[in-house]
């Protein structure tokens, strides 16, 4: 570790007119900021601004060493103030405020300056950027005198948790929540938990039966005592802070009394409709249900619901209702409604999961004309022993197709479409080829771009079923068409794609087209992150507080996310986030109280006015009018710092800490303070 | 020669000049929630993007106070950028609705007050368009540069002098008036 450079020998006793004195620290971040800005000029540059008692440069300020030399100063040179010109502060703001606090000042005496990410990372010209640095140190030194001590305060954390999404990654979070001992409210928008892994067939690259890993998980959920079950529910409101949420549930109505239900199915098989002949949402609409169902055998709970676009009943008021009669239970309700349950939470997990990407958004693929043209997720049903064929693979007029084709990267890495690499179909492509081939021993292709194989046991799998015989081709499938050459060909979908590999146009007669189709955001992620105040990273998923170091926590403090709802992911990723979302949640709730950014706004009462126009501007009613003193009052504890009213004040009497008006009129003087010569 | 060798190195990056040329200073004031952390996307993604910029961090759109940007004008910028989040997905709910209505209001000052359009913008910005953080920011800069300077310090001390001259005219009619009477 080099030792730091300083420039200015800390010689200079109190500054004499009054300034507190400045310590002020020029990060290189290796080459990250060195690199590009004159680290040396600006820490220079800054010894010689008013009030500046120490100005050093040094490696890396956020090691250890780097914060040492921080409070090292403040007690060898009786620093008052801190600057730290480095990366940004979403990033060590925290880091450099704990030093300087260790350092024996309050955290609040320091201000940071990102000549990283503002400056060396987008500005090419060494020059400007050297420039423009020392231009951001000087406000930052200007506005660093005028900053105050502040305390952070401290509000309890409500001890229960909700997690929104009953998937893989939803259900392993709750679980392990609730074995911690936290109360979990789990809910889910469809009647079911067990979200897409309930589909499949087995997992890849183990070939574990699906079910059979899932289910003892959900039954888990569904008798778990600190585990409140919502299913065929939904969020529609979320209100407050890190620890204090209060969220509107909403339950919408199966039209059966849930507690009264007890999955015996004989309304099912009493329906007015003798015959199913309802698209099976489950089963990909590969079968038929009736309007009163369960979506799948192993479904938690075990309770039917009615479908209000179906049911005779629901739908007209003219239907015997047999299906109540034979209920002994009395469980069924047709003058049901949706219920609304309000509870308060600390934190929030997300685990929303993903959809599959819509393969008749691309026609020259075929799905939706050719009826032997699947999605990956279809064939997981057709496979899938409790599916629609039992087990059968088999094509839609009922015979066992003898040549499969499996088309990867459908609306993945695909400029029309989505960039992205969706990381599963690979994966899942040579998992179903290895199945068909099982179920009904066909010629096997793989239509591939690029293999990607990475993950435990993974290339191994690849190994194998290089070795069973099944073919790959490597280049994008140009289109899927009907059109025969050869009477053999009549009948069959032709897969025209150029072999990347031999350098030749091939045309490929198939019985089966599987379109390994990628993961998309849900359609309503943008809502969904509206509700939970939440960002998205720009295809959709929901944006990590940071990629690398926050994974699972997001730029809301409290609210978490875990599985595909983040971005593309395998059942074992999806888990190993909801378990690292968990224990984020229970570092929340074991320390029983969050400190709150001291950011909020207060009144200074002998310049208020008592004008109100600040009063209806608060989102949060947090700011009252005292008619007994003709003033305005701001509830501290409801503030959460936006700083609107401050702005908005006449008289100037809002104040905002942290964002001082003086503090920011300092910060925009310092900016702009010598003028540019002139031409 | 030593501006020979500053030509040489600015060469061949478009948003760079010589040492001595006046140079676009533009203060922005981001929200942290949407489009500081849009600036920070725009630097880990290494969107190069003209230096002219200079960022200072508020909570909220809605915490820029116009006589920020006022002052900003008043101390030399030749440009004042707001960028928030989005309408509907204010971190605050409704932070950036207040922010249009100064904006809209302040135009009206500001135009009476003979500084440009181009001079003053507001954008939304989410925390994923690091994209739109660079091309907001060069097209910005490429208009400040074609309009020049605004030099606003030395036109109000034009207006101080003008004032103070005319206080002088005043105050010497009233002394002649004085004696007149006298």
């Amino acid at each position: 570790m080099p030792a730091s450079k300083e420039v200015n020998p800390p010689m200079r006793e109190q500054s004499s007119n009054g300034t507190p004195r400045v310590g002020v620290y020029v990060c290189h971040c290796g080459t990250n900021i060195a690199g590009i800005v004159d680290v040396h000029a600006v820490a220079e540059y800054a010894a010689g601004l008013p009030g500046v008692i120490v100005s050093r440069e040094y490696k890396y300020m956020c090691s250890d060493p780097g914060q040492e030399l921080i409070q090292q100063d403040i007690r060898d040179h009786r620093l008052e103030r801190i600057v730290v010109a480095s990366c940004s502060p979403l990033l060590h703001e925290h880091t450099f405020r704990h030093a300087t606090a260790e350092g024996g000042l309050n955290p609040y005496y320091f201000q940071m300056v990102n000549i990283r990410e503002n400056v060396s990372w987008v500005n090419e010209d060494p020059r400007a950027a050297t420039q423009k640095a020392k231009d951001l140190v000087r406000a930052a030194v200007a506005r660093v005198a005028f900053h105050k001590a502040l305390e952070r305060k401290q509000v309890p954390i409500h001890p229960d948790v909700l997690v929104v999404g009953g998937g893989i990654a939803g259900i392993h979070a709750a679980l392990t929540l609730a074995n911690a001992g936290k109360k979990v409210y789990l809910v889910e928008r469809e009647p079911t938990i067990g979200g897409h892994m309930a589909m499949f067939d087995k997992t890849f690259p183990t070939l574990d039966c699906a079910a059979c890993i899932l289910t003892p998980k959900m039954s888990a959920v569904k008798t778990h005592r600190n585990i409140t079950l919502w299913t065929y529910s939904e969020v529609t409101q979320v209100d407050g802070y890190v620890g204090n949420y209060t969220v509107k549930v909403k339950r919408k109505p199966r039209y059966i009394d849930e507690s009264l239900c007890v999955g015996c199915l004989a309304c099912i098989e009493a329906c007015t409709f003798k015959t199913a002949r309802f698209p099976d949402e489950f089963n990909q609409g590969l079968s038929k249900r009736k309007p009163v169902y369960i979506p799948f055998p192993q479904a938690t709970p075990q309770v039917v619901l009615f479908d209000p676009e179906s049911c005779l009943q629901l739908k007209s008021g003219k239907c015997k209702q047999s299906c109540a009669e034979a209920c002994d239970r009395k469980a069924v309700n047709f003058r049901q409604t949706a219920e609304f349950e309000e509870i308060a939470v600390g934190t929030i997990i997300l685990a929303t999961g993903f959809q599959t990407f819509d393969a008749s958004r691309l026609p020259y693929y075929g799905y939706g004309i050719y009826p032997n043209v699947y999605t990956a997720l279809e064939v997981e049903r057709l496979i899938n022993a409790s599916g629609p064929t039992g087990g059968e693979v088999t094509l839609r007029d009922g015979r066992k197709p003898k040549t499969v084709g499996i088309i990867h990267c459908v609306g993945s890495r695909d400029e029309k479409t989505n960039r992205w690499c969706s990381r599963v179909c690979c994966m899942y492509s040579l998992k179903l080829a290895h199945l068909v081939k099982e179920h009904t021993d066909a010629t096997i292709y793989n239509f591939y771009i690029d293999m990607r194989t990475p993950g435990k046991g993974y290339e191994e799998f690849y190994d194998k079923l290089l070795k069973e015989g099944v073919h790959f081709i490597r280049g994008r499938v140009a289109e899927v068409t009907d059109w025969a050459r050869t009477p053999d060909e009549e009948g069959r979908l032709m897969v025209r794609v150029e072999d990347t590999l031999v350098g030749t146009v091939r045309r490929i007669p198939l019985d089966m087209v599987v379109l390994a189709v990628g993961l998309e955001p849900r359609a309503d992620s943008q809502d969904v992150r509206r509700l939970f105040n939440i960002s998205c990273s720009t295809e959709g998923f929901f944006l990590e507080r940071h990629p690398k170091l926050a994974p699972v926590s997001t730029f809301t403090d409290g609210i978490f996310i875990a599985g595909a709802c983040q971005g593309p992911r395998d059942i074992p990723d999806a888990v190993a986030q909801a378990g690292a979302a968990a224990a984020e949640a229970m570092a929340l709730i074991d320390v029983g109280h969050v400190e709150l950014e001291p950011n909020t706004a207060y009144i200074v009462e002998e310049e208020c006015s008592g004008c109100k126009s600040c009063v209806p501007l608060c989102p949060y009613t947090a700011i009252t009018f005292n008619e007994d003193k003709k003033k305005a009052s701001i509830n501290e504890a409801v503030c959460k710092g936006c700083g609107t009213c401050v702005a908005a004040c006449p008289s100037g009497s809002i104040r905002q800490n942290l964002f001082e008006d003086e503090e920011i009129f300092s910060e925009i003087q310092g900016l702009l303070a010598p003028e540019p010569t002139r031409v | 020669m030593g501006g020979e060798r500053v030509n040489t190195q600015a060469k061949g990056s478009p948003d760079t000049a010589p040492a001595d040329a006046w140079e676009p200073r533009i203060v922005a004031f981001f929200c942290n929630w949407c489009t500081y952390t849009a600036a920070d996307l725009a630097g880990v993604s290494r969107m190069r993007h003209a230096p002219n910029v200079r960022i200072i961090r508020v909570m909220c759109s809605g915490r820029v106070d116009p006589q920020f940007i006022l002052d900003a004008f008043a101390k030399g910028a030749d440009g004042v950028l707001i960028g928030g989040c989005h309408i509907g997905d204010c971190h605050y709910v409704e932070g950036n609705y207040k922010t249009i209505r100064r904006v809209q209001m302040l135009r009206r000052v500001l135009h009476d007050m003979g500084i440009e359009d181009d001079r003053f913008r507001l954008e939304w910005i989410s925390a994923s368009e690091g994209e739109k953080v660079k091309l907001v920011i060069n097209d910005m800069v490429t208009r400040i540069r074609a309009l020049g300077p605004l030099g606003l310090p030395q036109h109000v001390r034009d207006w101080d002098a003008e004032l103070e001259s005319l206080e002088h005219a005043v105050t010497a009619d009233a002394k002649e008036v004085g004696t007149h009477v006298g």
